[in-house]
């Protein structure tokens, strides 16, 4: 057999070496080691500490074999292949097996027996090893080594000692990959333990990684410690739904419950990691749901049948055609965005849908349109790893795309790509990347860009930019920041640099691609566009005539029902009568109070919700859509990257948003199809991406806002935070990053603020107290999480780059 | 009788001998200012020539291991010396640091300029404080003499030295687990390669050499290649501070040609005290090589003799026991060093040695069994070649030994206390050493 017959791909004929394994020769890349040989051939070594995504070790010795001219085993985790080389595993040679065996009778002397109640036991690595390596009896008679258990490492991740092979890739995943050394192994010999050091908690993002690469049960977790068997749980592959890096997870449901949540594997993406949010944060999929369609009857909602709920909905929405809009959220899945966007032009007759629920701008939306709407993949994260340099412009990886911050890290690890961060905030996550903090005033990115381009700023960052092959990043929050986005834009196209926009949820890219954005139709056509709206209508049936060929955004729809404060009275002129609303909160609107206001003042509003909400409350018909979990679909990844999957619940009531549009959408007398995914699918398939003219990159001047006696404000979203979908799992929240805010030391002494105090931020709307903590923020600035605890930016009317006044606080 | 050949020691009864003034009364800091004469590499090839082998154990060749550092490589270099002298049996190390520490110095300067390194370390253990302020104190005579420092002696080297206090594990004295002790890690063995010759200290090439060796370096560079190798065989060129003890009558440092023998080096130490008067076990250079017996007191105390033997000459520090030592509570003291002094980073050596313990301490209270023998041999093999690093095949050496030699005497630990068939009061000497 011959793995690799002439040159393996990629790999010149010099670096190519014939090794024999166990009789066997083949033709593998030089440096490759011999597990990672044997591996490909098809032959398992027996292993624990190696990990192919860890440095090797060497520490279990469970993999040893035999090379020939060598005296001793050799641990095939790190001995690395040259011309030439005679390995024999296990399978061919007796001093291989013998000491496999060895050392698997070794491992078990201390290992407890209580595979029984062991979390692990069932899908454990030593289990599994010491029935094909180890011994049937044990000829150890002494006692066993035993540690109280178990301890905490945080509040999330637990530790049973006795149970620890000390194969350290717990240790080595939270140094290597994560960049939180906050384990290590203590002590010595056979007391050898992790441990973390007193009153520092292992609160990584990525803690939950160490207990799904655990070779053994000796990290758990709170959440799912002795919940389920690992062969009683049903098993599915699907996408995280929390943000827009596109992980692959796996879903474990026990008894139609999500039990557990795994990353998986997909090398392209996530390799095989993820986010303590993506891996916990599921409760809500089981907890709080509504349970059926609700109506309102005097003043208060009732449950309704299906029937009577559908028809009033349809009812409702058909008499306000054309004064209608539709907010669907950042969370839905494409096929379900897609729907809306159907929905809206077909059943609504409005071009008026947005599914920003958050800051949100006009240069935005048409830098969406020219430069992300319906594009394909890339800059993909192959791009990142290759890049020799890469910009960081207003987005935080570690808090708003966790995947990115890790491959940027392991990319930087290996000397990769110049990481330069425009941010007013240097942040641990920076130095983990290796990242350059490019300082810069909150809302003064845009300025900062173009001082870039004009050559007065960072030459050494343009002349990178130049380079081929380097990726610019824009995050969500340059939305708000007035001009930041046609920079960016205009920096990729002057450098020849690839432009990632890179939202927050993990809905946002597929929704845009979808067409549930005014002004654009699916496949990211320009809705005024004769040919666009004939390619949609053709895949509708509809005439194209009656596509709507722009429409409003969320804010305009908000300023449009509140108009001047006089209209709301006189019900003849207002131009919106319906709004159809999916799971989004109100909260995270930029102007929370408007949008309440708003949809207390339309006179029928639609919502469809898994959960209730400040929307279901106030809604006239509410119906019960599925979650991620019972249903199939798919999320487009900031990469442009489509992930399928199918649902994990199976046999769940729950509907997904399509299947009730098109319900209504029935009874509206309306063509629709039936709204179910592969339909949806094969529609958007059929449609494609546009080909034709794009709108051309915004070109908004930038202004800079400097308001004396005020304090720029820098905010983002941390990623463990008052998030809804992070609800019923308090051990998750326990290891979020504290709520605090954070100063430079010049402004904070110039303000005669000290650590020591607490710090008020407030605007005209509100105030918001927090305990100070000085840090690397640019000078002048003031940095706050936007949602966290008692920190709620949007809440007294703030966003980032707004102008705030910090004052001392009473503690 | 091979006679004694004090070179190193050979002042260690001039009261003063520790300082500078002292140590250059007797011809000290004469071979640096020749060395710095010389051509670096000229200084490798008279070590190489000279056959030095480290004196710390394992007895590689100095001069080779200096000359695979890479030169003209852009990075620093570095001189680590192990002075983390730990081995149940050994005390040579300390007492050089003690009597002639600015011997090493000079070694360190000598050897540093030959490697092409600008600042050395030197790794004291940690438990013997007496040991790193006396180094210390002459780091800085030396740098008051502008022996250390800047330009030394208009040489245009500079050299720096850092004296740095072990935390008390015994792997630190595995190289490279000192190298990463040094960096301020939990001192844990690297994996190899790359050896730290390329990639040690610092991931900079370095070159970690034991007290003794480099405390040789200055008589080399003064005498030459013949008068080296005028001492010692072949294969084991020069001469050795032997420290022996246990039950001889006079136990202390011995300095002799490799090459004589123990019951020459038991002549010297006044014989055996104790006991019927004569040597039931010993072990040649600290509890990691195998035990030999009175059988191979004539053998001779070179690398290649004591290999022959099935032993090692390992630090060069022979223990002797009497007959009042029951083998098996030696080796049961031995290994529950072992278990203590185990990294925990492989394996084998965290668990064989708690296994091979708990099973040796049964042996103790007279509860081994016969299949207990055999299980025991089994699980050294085990450990032995399949440990991360040497302290795994160390720990698996005692046993094996013991059990060829003296198999009847674990066979009655099945069924007799070993302290019943030892009386552990046979084994004082009170008064006796003192006296002659």
């Amino acid at each position: 057999m011959t793995i690799a017959p002439q040159s393996p791909a990629g790999v010149a004929p010099a670096d190519v070496v014939t090794v024999t394994v166990d009789g066997i020769e083949v033709r593998v890349p030089k440096g490759m080691l011999v597990i990672r040989v044997a591996e490909l051939m098809g032959i398992e070594i027996p292993r624990f500490c190696d990990h192919p995504l860890l440095d090797p070790v060497a520490a279990c010795r469970m993999c040893l074999i035999e090379i020939e001219g060598q005296g001793k085993p050799q641990p095939a985790c790190a001995i690395a292949v040259t011309d030439g080389m005679v390995v024999r595993t296990q399978r061919t040679s007796p001093m291989a097996d013998a000491a496999q065996e060895g050392v698997m009778e070794f491992l078990l002397l201390n290992h407890p027996l209580d595979c029984p109640v062991c979390d692990k036991g069932g899908e454990c690595p030593l289990q599994n090893q010491a029935m094909t390596a180890g011994r049937g009896t044990s000829r150890f008679e002494e006692e066993k080594r035993t540690f109280e258990k178990p301890i905490n490492m945080s509040a999330q991740i637990l530790l049973d000692r006795e149970r620890c092979v000390s194969c350290a890739r717990c240790t080595r995943f939270a140094e290597q990959i994560a960049g939180d050394p906050m384990l290590e192994l203590l002590e010595r010999g056979a007391k050898q333990q992790v441990g973390i050091a007193p009153d520092q908690p292992f609160d990584s993002y990525f803690s939950g990684n160490t207990i799904q690469i655990c070779p053994v049960g000796a990290l758990t977790s709170s959440l799912y410690r002795f919940r389920a068997r690992p062969f009683d749980l049903v098993s599915t592959p699907t996408t995280c739904e929390h943000c827009a890096s596109g992980c692959s997870l796996r879903t474990d449901v026990r008894r139609g419950v999500v039990t557990r949540r795994l990353a998986w594997d997909d090398p392209e993406v996530n390799e095989e990691w993820n986010c303590d949010k993506g891996r916990f944060a599921f409760i809500y999929t089981n907890e709080g749901r509504i349970a059926s369609p609700l109506v309102r009857e005097n003043g208060e909602l009732r449950p309704a049948s299906w029937p009577e709920a559908l028809d009033i909905a349809a009812r409702g929405l058909a008499s306000a055609r054309g004064r209608a809009g539709v907010l669907t959220g950042g969370r839905l899945t494409r096929e379900d965005a897609y729907a809306y966007a159907k929905f809206a032009r077909v059943a609504m007759g409005t071009g008026d849908i947005d599914f920003r629920a958050r800051v949100a701008s006009d240069e935005e939306s048409q830098f969406l349109a020219s430069s992300v709407a319906g594009k394909p993949l890339g800059p993909t994260y192959a791009d990142l790893d290759k890049a020799p340099a890469v910009l960081l412009v207003g987005l935080e990886p570690e808090d708003e795309s966790p995947i990115i911050f890790l491959r940027l890290r392991a990319a930087t690890r290996k000397g990769g790509p110049r990481v330069v961060s425009l941010s007013p905030v240097r942040t641990r996550g920076m130095d983990k990347m290796n990242a350059e903090w490019w300082a810069v005033q909150p809302g003064g990115e845009a300025i900062a860009l173009r001082r870039l381009m004009g050559g007065e700023q960072a030459a050494d960052t343009l002349a990178a930019l130049r380079q081929p092959g380097a990726v610019i990043l824009v995050g969500e929050r340059m939305a708000g920041v007035p001009g930041a986005l046609s920079a960016a834009a205009e920096l990729a196209s002057t450098t020849g640099a690839r432009l990632g926009w890179v939202p927050r949820r993990a809905g946002e890219r597929g929704a845009l691609d979808a067409g549930a954005l005014a002004g654009l139709l699916p496949g990211g056509r320009p809705a005024n566009d004769a040919r666009a709206r004939e390619e949609v209508a053709v895949v509708w049936g509809v005439d194209p005539s009656s596509l709507p060929t722009g429409g409003r955004s969320s804010q305009a729809l908000v300023d449009e029902i509140l108009g001047d404060g006089s209209r709301v009275e006189r019900d003849e002129q207002r131009s919106l009568d319906a709004l159809l609303v999916a799971g989004l909160e109100v909260a995270d609107h930029p102007r929370a109070e408007d949008l309440r206001r708003a949809i207390a003042a339309v006179p029928f509003v639609v919502a469809l919700s898994t959960h209730h909400n400040e929307v279901t409350e106030a809604a006239d018909v509410v119906f019960p859509v599925a979650v991620v979990a019972e249903k199939a679909g798919s999320f487009t990844d900031w990469e442009g990257r489509n992930k399928p999957f199918s649902a994990a619940i199976h046999g769940a009531q729950s509907i997904s948003d399509g299947r009730v549009l098109a319900m209504i959408a029935d009874v509206m007398d309306v063509p629709f199809g039936t709204g179910d995914v592969s339909a949806l699918r094969s529609e958007m398939d059929r449609l494609g991406m546009w080909s034709g003219e794009r709108p051309a990159a915004p070109s908004v001047s930038p202004a800079l806002d400097e308001a004396a006696g005020t304090t720029a404000l820098a905010t983002w979203r941390l990623l463990l935070d008052a998030g809804a979908m992070q609800e019923g799992e308090p051990h998750l929240a326990a290891t979020a990053r504290s709520t605090e805010a954070l100063m430079g030391a010049q402004t904070a002494r110039a303000l005669g603020l000290t650590e020591a105090a607490s710090v008020v931020v407030s605007t005209n709307e509100g105030s918001i107290e927090l305990p100070l903590c000085i840090a690397d923020v640019v000078e002048g600035a003031v940095w706050i999480p936007m949602t966290s605890g008692g920190s709620r930016a949007l809440a007294i009317g703030a966003s980032h780059g707004s102008r705030v006044r910090v004052t001392g606080g009473r503690a | 009788m091979t006679p004694l050949t004090p070179v190193i020691t050979a002042h260690w009864d001039v009261p003063d001998y520790f300082t500078l003034e002292g140590y250059r009364r007797h011809g000290g800091y004469v071979a640096l200012p020749k060395a710095l004469g010389m051509d670096p590499d000229a200084i490798i090839g008279t070590v190489k020539d000279t056959g030095l082998r480290g004196r710390g154990g394992a007895g590689f060749p100095t001069g080779l291991k200096w000359s695979f550092v890479p030169q003209n490589d852009g990075k620093p270099h570095y001189l680590v010396v192990n002075a983390d002298e730990s081995e149940p049996g050994a005390c040579k190390d300390v007492p050089i640091m003690m009597a002639n520490p600015h011997a090493l110095i000079e070694g360190v300067i000598i050897s540093s300029y030959a490697i092409r390194a600008n600042h050395a370390f030197i790794y004291i253990r940690g438990e013997v404080p007496q040991a790193i302020r006396r180094v210390a104190t002459a780091v800085r005579e030396a740098e008051q003499a502008g022996l250390l420092g800047d330009n030394i002696l208009g040489s245009g080297f500079n050299l720096s030295i850092t004296v740095h206090s072990g935390a008390g594990a015994y792997i630190c004295g595995e190289e490279t687990a000192l190298l990463d002790s040094l960096e301020g890690y939990r001192g844990q063995p690297r994996l190899k390669p790359p050896f730290p010759a390329t990639h040690g200290l610092y991931a900079a090439p370095t070159v970690v050499n034991n007290v003794e060796t480099i405390a040789n370096i200055p008589w080399i560079i003064n005498n030459g290649v013949e008068w080296f190798r005028q001492f010692g065989t072949e294969k084991s060129p020069g001469f050795k501070v032997f420290a022996v003890s246990g039950h001889v009558a006079r136990p202390g440092i011995y300095e002799a040609p490799l090459g004589i023998t123990m019951r020459e080096l038991l002549d010297y130490a006044g014989g055996v005290v104790g006991g019927d008067g004569t040597v039931k076990f010993w072990i040649p250079g600290g509890s990691s090589v195998p035990m030999l017996t009175a059988d191979h007191l004539d053998t001779p105390l070179t690398y290649e003799a004591m290999a022959e033997a099935g032993t090692m000459l390992g630090t060069g520090t022979p223990m002797v026991f009497n007959s009042t030592i029951s083998v098996v509570k030696a080796v049961t003291r031995w290994l529950e060093f072992y278990k203590h002094e185990s990294c925990g980073k492989c394996t084998p050596c965290r668990e064989g040695t708690y296994w091979i313990t708990g099973v040796l301490e049964r042996f103790e209270h007279g509860h081994g069994t016969d299949a207990d023998m055999d299980l025991l041999v089994e699980v050294c093999g085990n450990i032995a070649g399949r440990s991360f690093c040497a302290l795994g095949d160390a720990a698996a050496t005692p046993y094996p030994a013991a059990l060829k030699y003296f198999r009847d005497e674990f066979e009655a630990a099945t069924h007799t206390p070993v302290d019943e068939a030892f009386p552990p009061a046979a084994s004082y000497v009170f008064g006796e050493v003192a006296a002659r």
